[in-house]
């Protein structure tokens, strides 16, 4: 008989510990796929940031460092300058990029470090509870914004990939949803993308997930997933904004 | 063997290219320019790589990344942009990466000023940033220390799989001296089975300091604090003079020595009979040397650019069993040689 899906060799057997309905589990995978289908395990180097996807290294079958919150861009450059043929890249949450990490992130790319970014944006700090993050919408109530955000007293929703779009060293950035199974065999192209342009050297490629976080939200996986299909992506469009 | 005059910051740079340092990652801050400037470069020339980080905070974690991947890496910075990087010391250090990294020190608190100082001593060698952690201190007294110890540091940080920091100031950093480089091999590596290189041929590697498993924590800080107590068996090293015959003994490191060297020779001259202990590593501290020094009848005078830290440690090492005094000054303040020879 022939096997048509199975758990790519990227991934490891452990128990997510992901929360019901996480985007998480679904980024992991396709991420693992990717690595997979390119042959490229065995010279890829992760970094996992401070967040939820702290334990990545629990999860994904290669080599795995954790770095200092925010901080995975740096390390990732360090990494790939000393080891220029190997594939590097880190998985990092919106508190970790967007916010403690913003001068990391804006600076790699500035450079074109020849490094891919999976940027997981689900608008708020997961792991601790749910707070208020950089992207978090305007009226969004977090445990941090109980009266939902304001932009008056807390500013607006950050937007990454329009604001990195600007950068010279930039080679791809494309905002994407792990939110039905259109988007995802679309993010998985775009993930593998982003892995490719590395391999050709190309520069800093970063693929923005936007993924549903229902406990944090405080809404049924349904209502999370229909709340990033409507109101998540008004403020946060689907597309590809760069590609050199 | 050759003889150059050279600035303490470049002796530095030059120690660290020949201990086969790969990978520089830093940010401009006086009084330690000479750094990255000398090893913007010298590092591209040799096809080493040298990278202006954006700050203190990448720079540190630049040189985690390639720690982490396997090669010498260094950063240095001075005292504000030192204070910046103590976030990504106590990962290296909970990592367990052997990064050097190093501080030519000037004033504080806050921006202070640009001159030399030794106000870091407890940052240095108490912790600097969170948790349970020790860094091993060289503290340098001289531009051919500057060479020698940047020679040494990476050796070491490798044998013990411990970050290394050389303890420096804007004194020793800036002041030019003739250095001698001698002929000599880079130590052997040892083997690295924790590098994160890609895992072909071998299972999967991971490097971290988040340990939430019941239990699991307090067996990696036991770990720690086991290779804490070995490397100070081992590597305690300090100088002493005059220990014979003292009724004063000078306890002094890095720039404040060699005034300290300076006035226990002139006073020594006029007939009075001084001493001196010179800790090398600051951490591990010489804490023997300075006990067995400690007799009765005599006085042990520490001599530092900042208002009192290191003669804390010195107390504590005395244990009461002779008077400890204390002069020192701080805030671009250098003790020179006729006062403190007048002190004595």
């Amino acid at each position: 008989m022939k096997k048509i899906y199975g758990r790519p060799e990227s991934l490891k057997s452990t128990p997510h510990l992901y929360c019901p309905g996480c985007g998480h589990g679904i980024i992991h995978r396709i991420v693992a796929e990717c690595i997979d289908e390119l042959g490229i395990r065995e010279k890829t180097i992760a970094i996992a940031p401070v967040g939820c996807a702290v334990f990545a290294y629990d999860y994904f079958n290669f080599d795995v460092t954790e770095a200092p919150h925010g901080r995975p861009p740096a390390v990732a450059t360090g990494i790939k300058r000393v080891l220029p043929d190997r594939i590097v890249f880190t998985y990092q949450g919106d508190g970790d990029l967007a916010a403690i990490g913003t001068a990391e992130t804006i600076h790699a790319a500035n450079r074109g470090e020849n490094i891919t970014v999976i940027f997981v944006n689900n608008a708020n700090y997961g792991m601790t509870g749910g707070q208020m993050a950089p992207t978090t919408l305007i009226g969004q109530k977090t445990t941090t914004s109980p009266f939902g955000r304001d932009p008056k007293r807390e500013g607006y929703p950050f937007k990454v990939c329009e604001f990195l779009s600007a950068l010279e060293g930039v080679a791809y950035l494309e905002r994407v949803a792990v939110s039905n199974p259109k988007n995802i065999i679309h993010a998985k192209k775009a993930i593998k993308k982003a892995f490719n342009n590395q391999i050709e050297g190309k520069g800093f490629s970063l693929v923005e997930v936007l993924s549903q976080c229902p406990v944090d939200w405080g809404m049924p996986v349904a209502e999370a997933i229909n709340w990033v299909n409507t109101t998540f992506m008004q403020t946060f469009p689907l597309g590809v904004y760069k590609d050199k | 063997m050759t003889k150059q005059l050279m600035k303490g910051n470049i002796a530095l740079c030059e120690g660290a290219i020949a201990a086969g340092c790969k990978a520089y990652f830093g940010y401009p801050i006086t009084p330690q320019n000479e750094v990255p400037a000398h090893m913007s470069r010298r590092m591209v020339e040799l096809g080493r790589v040298f990278l202006q980080a954006e700050s203190e905070l990448a720079a540190i974690n630049m040189v985690l990344g390639a720690c982490a991947a396997g090669v010498r890496a260094m950063t240095s910075s001075s005292s504000p942009g030192i204070s910046l990087k103590q976030e990504g010391i106590s990962y290296i250090a909970g990592m367990e990466l052997p990064a050097v990294i190093v501080n030519v020190q000037r004033g504080g608190p806050g921006l202070g000023n640009i001159a030399g100082s030794q106000s870091d001593y407890f940052q240095s060698v108490k912790g600097g940033g969170h948790g349970d952690y020790r860094l091993i201190v060289l503290a340098p007294y001289s531009t051919q220390e500057m060479y020698d110890f940047a020679f040494q540091a990476f050796a070491l940080a490798e044998k013990y799989r411990n970050p290394v920091l050389i303890l420096s100031d804007g004194v020793i950093g800036q002041m030019m001296e003739p250095l001698e480089i001698a002929p000599s091999q880079i130590s052997a590596t040892v083997e690295k089975n924790w590098i994160l290189d890609g895992c072909k041929n071998r299972p999967p590697r991971l490097l971290r300091s988040l340990f939430m498993g019941d239990g699991d924590l307090e067996k990696h800080n036991l770990k720690l604090q086991k290779k804490y107590n070995t490397i100070s068996e081992n590597e305690v090293r300090c100088e002493t003079y005059h220990l014979d015959d003292a009724d004063t003994v000078l306890v002094a490191h890095g720039i404040a020595a060699r005034v300290a060297k300076a006035a226990m020779r002139s006073s020594r001259a006029t007939g009075k009979k001084v001493g001196l202990i010179r800790p090398i590593t600051l951490w591990p501290f010489p804490s023997r040397a300075i006990a067995d020094a400690a007799t009765p009848g005599r006085r042990l005078l520490v001599v530092e650019m900042n208002h009192g830290q290191m003669v804390e440690d010195v107390r504590l090492a005395v244990n009461g069993k002779c008077p400890v005094e204390f002069y020192g000054r701080a805030g671009g303040g250098v003790v020179n040689e006729e006062e403190l020879s007048s002190y004595l």
